[in-house]
């Protein structure tokens, strides 16, 4: 792995979370516990009608989103209430990071993706970038002091996400929310030990007949290389707001320079056949 | 096709957080680079005052590109961040180092022109400006394909010959508004020929895209598109029919071209928008190549 090997003797073991929605119970401690470690500011209280989902999405001020997806089963006559605690993947194949122009986005020695808040400068390219709909700009009143008086703008302005708590990792500690998750459907720890964890929980809920049991983003053939916080899920992704099949869309980036180096000279190729047959 | 499922109907990708300074850049750049484009070509030719007009309008169109994209930033006066790093992965990074060196280069091509001096370094600049005109008018195409947005990375392909066509017709209009007539022939047939290509290239996007072509088509893209579609078709034909004869109508019709291509871009940014906001529009497509696990 290329982004490791610039840490040299300071490149650590891939670590990330294991979200196994078959036990969440939606308390949303790892929302609240992920707001109070991380400082992310209130974003105003609102009541959606939407289960019991007031969150919404993952944003700049939003860094854990339980989602509640309620079910009727025919079959059964019964409610089916899934929960799950969505959060960034830290894909392998980052297309945040690769479109960031500033470099504000990094690979931290941890194989996690970061944005550094003094670097950004919010261009806002990343947010549309990323196939989960993870990043977003924050719009709530800037509370630094502004640098340049005629060029600063009053909202914060810069994009922000989940860091999977690298202060904590830095210290020897797991992230806030998986800290706080009180029936351990958020699990912190190396990839490789949270994917064969992940397996034998799959194959036993798939024994107890959980037809709807998949793992989400464990392969790390997927079109972003694996993430680094996956999940376990009871049915399709998109029921959670989740792509099917995410790709990172820097993978067509060789393809899309050449196409725009064959249009770049067709434009010139254009104004100097806007010169031929006629006088001058 | 069985019915998109979703989460409450809401997007699985964010929507762009650009704003109206984007789709404006997207026409001041391309028309920025075809101009300068336009400007060296024309010298070699002879043509002295399609020329000269065409290296101004080229230069204001690279003063108004950087101030359009310096306002847009949620830290205006991080702006410099920009050049901290050059990243062939990110066309942001690529394209600020491009519109750099082109603005920059234009510029001073355009100041050295108006006060007469240091020829060498002048033709020098109008070169460079020339070269990295192409670049600029089209990489803003694979700016937008660079993302998830599903009408724009479906349109890799398509985008980037769409915004060059519309940035040679920019270049071409903008010079029959300042050129008379007589000097103004090449102008004329870039213009037209400009909004052929485009509308060509457009229509070849739209079949290749199938169900996402939707957006282009729909609520404000398709309004802003259908604007742009009548602009340019009547701008082009004012030229076609008078353009020669009339320096009145060279003017209107070459302002209704320049409508009709801000308004082509403004229809490509709505249509990223609008395809976001939906999500079946990323759902669906992503079905389609992964099937669901029961099969449907």
């Amino acid at each position: 792995m290329s982004a490791l090997d610039s840490y040299g003797a300071e490149a650590q073991e891939r670590v990330g979370f294991f979200t196994d929605t078959s036990v969440c119970i939606g308390c949303k401690a790892c929302e609240v516990a992920c707001k109070e470690w991380n400082l992310v500011p209130e974003d105003g209280l609102v009541w959606t009608g939407e289960s019991y989902d007031n969150t919404s999405e993952l944003g700049a001020n939003s860094w854990r989103h339980v989602a509640f997806v309620e079910q009727t089963e025919p079959e059964v006559d019964a409610l089916r209430w899934l929960m799950s605690s969505d959060v960034c993947k830290h894909c392998t194949h980052a297309a945040c990071l690769d479109v960031c122009p500033t470099g504000a986005l990094f690979r931290t020695e941890y194989s996690t993706v970061v944005v550094q808040e003094d670097v950004c400068n919010g261009c806002g390219y990343c947010v549309p970038a990323c196939p989960f709909g993870v990043l977003d700009k924050r719009h709530l009143p800037r509370k630094d002091p502004p640098a340049l008086p005629l060029l600063t703008k009053k909202e914060d302005g810069r994009v922000w996400k989940c860091t999977l708590c690298y202060d904590r990792l830095k210290g020897g500690h797991e992230p806030a929310c998986a800290k706080a998750c009180p029936t351990d459907s958020i699990q912190f720890g190396p990839l490789d030990e949270l994917r064969e964890r992940a397996d034998k929980r799959l194959e036993k809920l798939q024994a107890e007949n959980w037809n709807g049991a998949r793992l989400y983003g464990r392969d790390p053939d997927d079109g972003v290389g694996g993430f680094g916080a996956f999940f376990l899920l009871l049915d399709e992704p998109e029921v959670y707001g989740l792509p099917p099949d995410p790709v990172v869309t820097t993978r067509d980036l060789p393809e899309m320079w050449r196409t725009a180096a064959i249009a770049a000279g067709a434009v010139v190729a254009g104004v100097v056949a806007a010169f031929v047959g006629g006088s001058r | 096709m069985t019915e998109t499922r979703s989460y409450y109907g809401r997007p699985v990708i964010k929507e762009p957080v650009w704003q109206p300074e984007i789709p404006w850049y997207f026409f001041t750049g391309g028309l920025a680079g075809a101009s300068g484009v336009l400007s060296l070509v024309a010298r070699l030719r002879g043509n002295e005052p399609l020329a000269r007009r065409s290296l101004y309008i080229g230069a204001a169109a690279d003063v108004v590109s950087p101030a359009l994209l310096i306002s847009d930033l949620g830290r205006p006066e991080r702006f410099l961040n920009m050049f901290r790093v050059f990243k062939v992965t990110s066309p942001m990074s690529v394209g600020s180092w491009i519109l750099g060196v082109s603005s920059g280069a234009s510029v001073s091509a355009a100041l050295l022109e108006a006060t007469g001096r240091l020829k060498p370094v002048k033709y020098l600049a109008e070169l460079v400006s020339a070269l990295s005109g192409g670049p600029l008018s089209v990489y803003t195409a694979t700016l937008v394909s660079d993302t998830a947005v599903p009408v724009w990375h479906e349109a890799r392909h398509e985008l980037p010959f769409v915004f060059g066509s519309s940035a040679l017709a920019s270049a071409g209009a903008a010079a029959c508004t300042l050129v008379a007539p007589k000097d103004a022939g090449p102008a004329r047939r870039l213009a037209i020929g400009g909004v052929v290509a485009e509308g060509i290239f457009t229509q070849v996007m739209e079949r290749r895209l199938g169900m996402l072509a939707d957006p282009y088509r729909e609520d404000e893209a398709g309004k802003y598109s259908k604007l742009a579609k009548t602009c340019a078709a009547g701008g082009a034909a004012l030229l076609v029919l008078r353009g020669k004869r009339s320096r009145l109508a060279a003017v209107a019709g070459g302002t209704l071209l320049l409508a009709g291509e801000a308004a082509l871009r403004w229809s490509v940014f709505k249509a990223g928008f609008q395809s976001a906001r939906d999500p079946k529009y990323t759902v669906i497509p992503q079905r389609e190549r992964a099937p669901t696990q029961n099969g449907a």
